[in-house]
């Protein structure tokens, strides 16, 4: 076993009531990664972030996550869904939304450290000032760094985001891609993107989907690239300012 | 007359001497009854209204009709003395809390049919049991509520049931916040999300079949989701939803109680009233501050 690799897929297939998703994919993850995975909606992104969760079971071929199964690897997965699927007039304050992920089947409760480990994760994304603000007066930008400080609680050792820089300004974005960067020092990161096309400067690699899944180092990646994995549907690409500073090269 | 001019004047203080009065001890036990079915309304309104599964609270609460119906059939035409009508409707309630759950576990998308379904069948089955036991029967006090039938019997029910949901909810909270808010990631944590969420039903269908008691079937979706409904404007965290909650409650059942007893009113519907019309005019003007 190659204990550089956090993640693989091998020959995995996924339908959904009989609709292919993915198919026959192969793709392998290494510890340290910072990749966003992109690819047009349906085209089975936040599938592969299920499938590695063990959310949802492979039909065909086997997916491991630190050489074991995904439900057994959970515990060692921080994991940021999208907001938006979250009831916003929840009662609860920031710690207690972070401190979900200090739960555990073997105690009821919180303890001491539990709260501390809470305290040192919101500290980690800038939500200091916030800690007993209701969860429900938080801007988007602000639910987002919370839900990623819920996943940062559990100490997680690959964090996977769905659409964390969804419906937030470019400033917000940057704030939250710092944060991050500063996170892959210790863990294998993973997101979502929905936009198509946009790779921030921090990404190291981008995992495209779309039925099928292929990885690029950004370095590598350009317009005729893109092109071929959106199908030529060009109308859905879109190239932020920032895709071409630093890592790129599109020629 | 001097008696019936205070009367007209303030009922509230000829309430409150009613209350004093020994002979009036159902009105005690409707008092007593209406503070102490509050601390179990309010926890459990709470998760329903935060895990917005009101709907399914209606469910269970219609299909108790079904279950008293069938418990008076039983005793009555079968002559089966020891069947009581409350355990017709837990069986009835607990049945359809658990049909409902498992479908919205495991076929969520026909969680809506199967909601309706309970909800006409119960009521259905209800009038048909009921159609053929012989006697009278006061329908009106299991669809609308009767708080002045209050028994002592229905006192100690209302303690047990306060002691199971404090003490669940005590030791299972932060289990039951996981499972409300963010459901799939609770499962993640390794919490059996399916399992607490079936507890949970179940024990809102055990707080429906007090709730039938005080508000009737017909009114029980009101009183379990329109305290934690005003509680959330003024709550920031869950525990702090069920206190309040809680009071609001307490609050709304004995002021509904004092005024159908002044009135002569349904206390029910006059509980119900009283809460819609609070809940909308703190809607309203906590939409204004805001």
């Amino acid at each position: 076993m190659n204990t550089d690799l956090d993640i693989i897929f091998e020959n995995l297939s996924f339908a959904y009531h009989s609709r292919p998703i993915l198919e026959d994919v192969n793709l392998q993850i290494q510890k340290g990664e910072f990749a966003s995975i992109v690819g047009p909606n349906g085209g089975g992104k936040t599938t592969l972030l299920k499938l590695i969760l063990g959310l949802i079971k492979p039909d065909q071929g086997k997916i491991q996550v630190f050489g074991k199964s995904p439900e057994k690897a959970r515990e060692k997965i921080g994991y940021m869904p999208q907001y938006a699927h979250l009831d916003m007039a929840f009662p609860a304050t920031v710690l207690d939304i972070v401190l979900m992920g200090r739960l555990a089947r073997k105690k009821l409760w919180f303890s001491k450290q539990d709260r501390s480990l809470a305290h040192t994760a919101i500290d980690e994304v800038d939500m200091a000032a916030y800690i007993h603000t209701g969860f429900s007066e938080l801007s988007g930008g602000q639910k987002q760094r919370v839900l990623i400080a819920r996943a940062l609680c559990s100490n997680p050792s690959i964090l996977l985001l769905d659409e964390p820089t969804a419906n937030v300004d470019q400033e917000t974005e940057e704030n939250l891609f710092s944060i991050l960067k500063k996170l892959n020092m210790d863990m294998t990161i993973l997101l979502v993107s929905h936009d198509l096309g946009f790779v921030s400067k921090y990404v190291k690699s981008v995992i495209c989907v779309n039925r099928r899944v292929v990885i690029h180092p950004t370095t590598l990646m350009d317009g005729a690239l893109i092109k071929d994995i959106y199908h030529g549907d060009l109308k859905m690409v879109r190239h932020d300012h920032r895709c071409s500073e630093g890592g790129h090269s599109c020629d | 007359m001097i008696t019936g001019a205070a009367k007209e004047a303030i009922p509230v203080i000829e309430f409150f001497n009613a209350l004093a009065d020994p002979d009036n001890l159902f009105l005690q036990y409707a008092v007593i009854m209406g503070g102490l079915a509050s601390i179990s309304f309010g926890i459990i309104g709470t998760f329903v209204t935060t895990k917005r599964i009101g709907y399914l609270a209606g469910a269970i609460s219609h299909s108790v009709f079904g279950g008293i119906g069938f418990a008076l059939y039983l005793q009555v035409k079968i002559g089966l003395a020891w069947v009581d009508p409350i355990m017709g409707a837990i069986f009835a309630a607990v049945l359809s809390a658990l049909i409902v759950g498992l479908v919205s576990i495991y076929a969520k998308e026909r969680e809506d049919t199967i909601i309706g379904t309970l909800w006409a069948v119960g009521m259905a089955a209800g009038i048909l049991f009921i159609d053929r036991t012989p006697g009278y029967f006061n329908l009106s006090s299991y669809l609308f509520g009767d708080i002045l039938l209050i028994s002592f019997k229905d006192l100690v029910y209302v303690i047990c049931l306060d002691i199971l949901v404090l003490g669940i909810s005590i030791l299972f909270f932060n289990r039951f916040f996981g499972v409300c808010f963010d459901s799939e990631y609770t499962s993640l944590r390794g919490i059996h999300t399916g399992f607490f969420y079936l507890f949970l039903l179940v024990l809102t269908a055990l707080t429906v079949v007090l709730l039938v008691r005080i508000v009737g079937i017909v009114l029980v979706i009101a009183l379990l989701t329109i305290p934690p409904a005003i509680a959330s404007f003024y709550a920031r965290r869950l525990w702090q939803m069920m206190v309040y909650s809680i009071l609001l409650c307490t609050f709304f059942t004995w002021a509904g109680l004092g005024i159908s007893y002044s009135y002569s009113l349904s206390s029910g519907p006059t509980i119900i009233i009283l809460s819609g019309a609070a809940y909308l005019v703190l809607l309203v003007i906590h939409k204004l501050i805001k």
